[in-house]
């Protein structure tokens, strides 16, 4: 028997289970996952949240659900990777050997690398939505917030998600009309890029629809600290944004065992081929979803289309050929933009998003980089899609490396 | 792909003004575009950070990132952001020749 080890059953590690599952010949392989966590969330959901457009029970289901019954799941924490010998020691002393592992630890947030978050005024006037906690924190705070200064702030890139800090201030912008007081509700963003998104022409896109909407962009900005008695963020410039409440996009990093094991870059991403996800350290390991360091968007999206070309190129690999370096970085993104409407951007390592329209036979077309309703429905469908297409790794009527069909080309 | 002609030199450059191959780069053409970024001289502090980043580019291919930066060349955030005032990170990789750097995807 050949053994599979794959660390974490998020996203990426559960899709790869089930997707490797149908495809190996389970008479010669056995497959294992490690998880600490029995729940599974849908993060995106987390965006929903403070808006009362989701609640919990939309956005958490157990693990077990998802994992087919041949695939042995253990719960427990990892403790460290020990590569050179091939094999994983689980908190508690258990070791797991492997002839092959897929890391698919994901990113989590670190709001105590910046000082003055984490401290007296967390989950009073500085939160986060980007745990599910901090999301039903902020949506119990937005109950009986009565307006005031709201700023959005991005601590740091990479972050999981680039657009959700745009579409959370979208739907503020909307959520605050809903109740009737958007007149009493100052919106900013503060982000360290130049502009509202990283690509320049949906930069300048997004950026034209944020003034629209009355949302004040505070480009460059590099949080140093926050000053959570003052009411403040400062930045290294020594720039100062003054907040009633701030919503943080904490630094984002790879899992602290990565790092650890000495398998992770300077933020615990674990450096790999950005084609093929081969761990550049050694041979047998391979790096999914947000663990990874490849320059792409750290999004369940993404990592559904590496995940549709990995599984493949896994049975190549195993079976003594070369692998094909495929992944293009394609991503595809509805962003939910508020008042029922939405947009949906796509694009790759070397593409940029472009406006122009998204074909998707029965369903589409979508409208690229220009709000509409159906792209508001499409992020919404995602969400059913997630549960019951992605996870159990089916493919999705999208082709997994990017097309140029339909856009308009500058 | 465009070119333009910087400090006497034609080089390739991408849509956002990075050069494209790093091995056309000079240190005369350092001196050029940080004046563009509104650096009027370049210090021996600065020579530090741009060979800095020359060597990691060098290795790797990529345009470290600010993190990168601070931790590898011995320098903190804050000296970062007196040396290369606003973004930094994305400042001396388009002063060193090198591409954006990849935090911003
Ligand atoms: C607010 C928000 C909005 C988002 N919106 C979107 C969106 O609209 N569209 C989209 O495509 N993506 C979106 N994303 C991103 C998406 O959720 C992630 O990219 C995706 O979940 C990544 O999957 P993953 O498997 O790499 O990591 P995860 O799903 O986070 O899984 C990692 C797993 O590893 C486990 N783990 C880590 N360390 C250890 C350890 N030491 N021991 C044991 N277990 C461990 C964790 O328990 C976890 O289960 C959003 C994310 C956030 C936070």
């Amino acid at each position: 028997m050949k053994k599979l080890l794959i660390l974490g059953a998020g996203t990426a590690g559960t899709m790869v289970a089930n997707r490797l599952n149908r495809m190996l010949d389970m008479d010669e392989w056995q497959i294992t996952l490690v998880d600490q966590d029995p729940v599974h969330y849908y993060q995106p959901g987390f965006l929903f949240i403070p808006f009362g457009v989701y609640s919990k029970k939309d956005v958490i289901k157990p693990k077990r659900n998802f994992i087919p019954p041949q695939i042995k799941l253990i719960q427990s924490e990892i403790e460290i990777i020990e590569p050179e010998h091939n094999r994983v020691r689980l908190t508690g002393g258990l070791y797991l050997d492997y002839d092959y592992l897929i890391i698919a630890t994901g990113a989590d947030i670190h709001p105590e690398e910046t000082p003055g978050l984490a401290e007296h005024e967390w989950n009073q006037s500085i939160f986060t939505f980007y745990s599910f906690e901090g999301s039903v924190e902020l949506w119990k705070k937005l109950q009986t917030w009565e307006g005031g200064r709201m700023v959005v702030n991005v601590v740091e890139n990479p972050i999981k998600c680039p657009v959700a800090p745009l579409e959370f201030l979208m739907l503020a912008d909307w959520f605050f009309h809903e109740r009737g007081i958007r007149d009493r509700v100052e919106l900013v963003y503060a982000t360290p890029l130049p502009g509202a998104f990283t690509k320049p022409m949906a930069s300048k896109m997004l950026g034209e629809l944020l003034v629209q909407k009355g949302i004040h962009v505070e480009p460059e900005f590099y949080i140093e600290r926050a000053d959570p008695d003052e009411k403040k963020i400062v930045s290294y410039d020594e720039r100062e944004v003054p907040f009633d409440l701030l919503v943080t996009i904490p630094l984002n990093k790879g899992a602290e065992v990565v790092g650890k094991s000495g398998l992770g870059d300077e933020l615990n991403y674990s450096p790999v081929n950005k084609y093929t996800f081969l761990s550049d350290k050694f041979d047998n390991i391979f790096v999914l979803g947000d663990a990874s360091n490849a320059p792409a968007s750290k999004a369940g999206s993404v990592t559904h289309y590496a995940i549709d070309l990995f599984g493949e190129n896994f049975i190549r690999y195993t079976s003594g050929q070369k692998l094909v370096e495929n992944f293009d970085g394609h991503a595809n993104c509805f962003l939910e933009s508020g008042f029922g409407k939405g947009l949906l951007i796509d694009f790759n390592y070397t593409q940029e998003p472009l406006p122009g329209r998204y074909p998707l036979p029965g369903v589409g077309p979508f409208t690229l980089l220009e709000e509409s309703e159906a792209n508001h429905w499409g992020k919404l469908m995602f969400r059913w899609m997630y549960w019951n297409i992605l996870l159990k790794g089916q493919e999705l009527p999208f082709p997994p490396t990017m097309t140029m069909a339909g856009k308009w080309k500058a | 792909m465009a070119t333009r002609t910087i400090a006497g030199k034609t080089v390739a450059v991408n849509e956002e003004g990075f050069m494209t191959n790093p091995a056309e780069w000079t240190q005369e053409i350092a001196v050029e575009i940080a004046k563009e970024e509104g650096i009027e001289e370049l210090t021996e502090a600065h020579w530090k950070v741009i060979n800095f980043c020359r060597e990691v580019g060098a290795a790797s291919g990529k345009a470290p990132t600010l993190r990168t930066i601070t931790n590898g060349a011995g320098i903190t955030t804050k000296e970062m952001f007196t040396l290369f005032p606003k973004g930094p990170a994305k400042k001396v990789a388009h002063i060193a020749g090198l591409g954006k750097p990849e935090g911003c995807v």
